[in-house]
């Protein structure tokens, strides 16, 4: 920690006000003038709200300090030529020899994912509608291994080079035949978590990872091919969801089917 | 602080609980979100740690500032999910149940769209993403290379993804009411999308590909979500699961309309 400890915490709590007061400012106009009904427990729900800020502002704080740093420059060593062995064949870029920063692209992708606070939240909300028939845990879970999926194909992509559309635009092609397999119930759920993964933890940590494979192989501009992984991690979920829910409910309804021939 | 973390519900009883159990109780809850919280955290430890010790071979740089990093983000996280359960979801309840009963469609879309635009309109990460794409199209010659119709470019590129992001939360409010089924919308929105890359210059792509994913922020989605299914839960004939959620899908789609709409006017 160069900076003081204080130094930073200032700074980001500052940002996170920035980003909450336009919030606030709507919430309280349509409350106190348009609705101009009491709040139920007003002291318990700003004591919330601070919580919600405060846990936020420590949780960017701790991500700065600690997993940021770590994640951004292990990103720019793995890509590093010297690390991939490719410097000998110049000109000749070999998708192979990229492994690593697949695995490794996955694996990030999966992680963050899991700890994405707002999709955190959109479970819990999930969990309590569905009365526990969505799991929250499974939910987070399927939304994650989306992301790996989507965050590792989408640095194939830079490394081959392929134009980003095609592959957004076959994913979506897919997400729309399976939503028409899909039971209706889980069909906005798919649509919510790809918009929900790529937050506060998921987007430095990739991006950084985007820029630092974009820059180093030759050929590839970081500017045009170091974005579109966000895109990759936000389309691909919904195709993981909305598969979870169609073998979930296929598992269930073959137990109840057991379960019915079993009585007979 | 933690004193508050008891659940809320059963305060009349816990009145008349001994002293030791009053105080052992949210104790005990708040270790366990505690401990939630290092689970849900627990992947991204185990994969730089893995790939910092095994693959690249080195130590950790700063062990101590990383110790005090993360205990902190365990901390923030569980003040974030308590706060969640606290303030943010019945807010939003509260919120959907007071325009549900007011009866007045203007209001509640008039607060759906100022939601939505004020979410967004001051979003760190957009503010980010709209001075990067006014350096890529100043470079590629769309806009003069100065100063100030970088700027220009910036803040109007914000206002557009802002403004689309209010259209997005009213629709969706919209939909709730009338019950339309949220498949329509969004392919609907995919086929816009795919037409609109065809005609769109190819610099604003990517960025407004990625505008779509930045706009929601962690802020925005609880509240956005718990005010979707609050509506479908006090309107009837709506069910909370198919109505409730699918505001933040529209959220994500409009951003990349309107800001590639943008690129093709300018």
């Amino acid at each position: 920690m160069s900076e003081g400890f204080f130094d930073i915490l200032w700074s980001t709590l500052l940002s996170t006000l920035q980003d909450v007061v336009p919030i606030v400012a709507v919430l309280a106009f349509f409350q106190l003038v348009v609705l101009r009904r009491r709040l139920p427990h007003p002291r318990r729900m700003i004591v919330g709200f601070g919580f919600v800020l405060a846990g936020l502002a420590l949780f960017l704080i701790g991500l700065e300090q600690a997993l940021f740093p770590i994640g951004e420059t292990m990103a720019r060593q793995l890509t590093a030529p010297e690390m991939l062995g490719t410097l000998g064949a110049a000109g000749e870029i070999d998708w192979r020899n990229y492994l690593l920063i697949y695995a490794f692209a996955a694996a990030i992708g999966f992680a963050t994912t899991v700890a994405e606070p707002a999709l955190i939240a959109v479970a819990m909300k999930a969990e309590e509608v569905s009365g526990g028939a969505i799991k929250s845990w499974g939910l987070r879970i399927a939304v994650a291994l989306g992301v790996a999926i989507g965050v590792s194909l989408g640095c194939f992509r830079i490394v081959t080079g392929t134009p980003l559309p095609w592959y957004i635009i076959a994913a979506y092609i897919v997400v729309i035949i399976q939503t028409f397999r899909a039971s209706k119930t889980i069909v906005p759920l798919a649509y919510d978590s790809g918009g929900v993964t790529t937050s506060t933890v998921t987007v430095p940590v990739v991006a950084a990872l985007g820029l630092g494979l974009a820059a180093s192989i030759p050929g590839r501009s970081p500017l045009i091919d170091g974005f579109g992984l966000i895109a990759f991690a936000s389309v691909f979920p919904i195709m993981t969801v909305l598969a979870y829910s169609f073998i979930s409910t296929h598992i269930t309804s073959r137990r109840t089917r057991r379960i019915q021939r079993g009585s007979d | 602080m933690f004193f508050e973390s008891r659940p809320i519900y059963p305060l009349v009883q816990q009145a008349q609980r001994p002293v030791v159990k009053r105080l052992i109780r949210p104790l005990i809850w708040s270790l366990r979100r505690l401990l939630v919280s290092l689970r849900d955290l627990a992947p991204i430890i185990l994969v730089i740690a893995f790939f910092q010790i095994v693959v690249l071979q080195q130590p950790f740089p700063n062990l101590a500032g990383v110790t005090v990093g993360l205990l902190c983000v365990v901390g923030g996280l569980s003040l974030f999910m308590q706060g969640l359960e606290y303030g943010l979801f019945p807010l939003g309840d509260t919120l959907a149940q007071s325009f549900a009963r007011k009866r007045s469609l203007l209001a509640l879309l008039s607060f759906a769209f100022c939601l939505g635009f004020g979410a967004t309109v001051a979003e760190p990460a957009l503010i980010a993403i709209a001075e990067e794409a006014a350096k890529v199209a100043s470079e590629a010659g769309a806009i003069l290379d100065d100063d100030g119709s970088r700027s220009s470019y910036a803040f109007n590129l914000r206002m557009v993804v802002a403004l689309s992001v209010g259209i997005a939360v009213l629709i969706g409010v919209l939909r709730i009411l009338k019950g339309w089924p949220i498949h329509r919308l969004i392919i609907g929105g995919y086929l816009l999308v795919t037409l609109m890359t065809i005609f769109a210059p190819p610099e604003i792509v990517g960025v407004a590909y990625d505008s779509g994913g930045v706009t929601t922020s962690t802020m925005t989605v609880p509240l956005v979500t718990a005010l979707g299914v609050g509506l479908a839960t006090s309107i009837r004939g709506r069910n909370p699961l198919v109505d409730g959620f699918g505001i933040i899908a529209l959220a994500s789609l409009t951003p990349m309309i309107c800001v590639m709409a943008y690129g093709i006017v300018i």
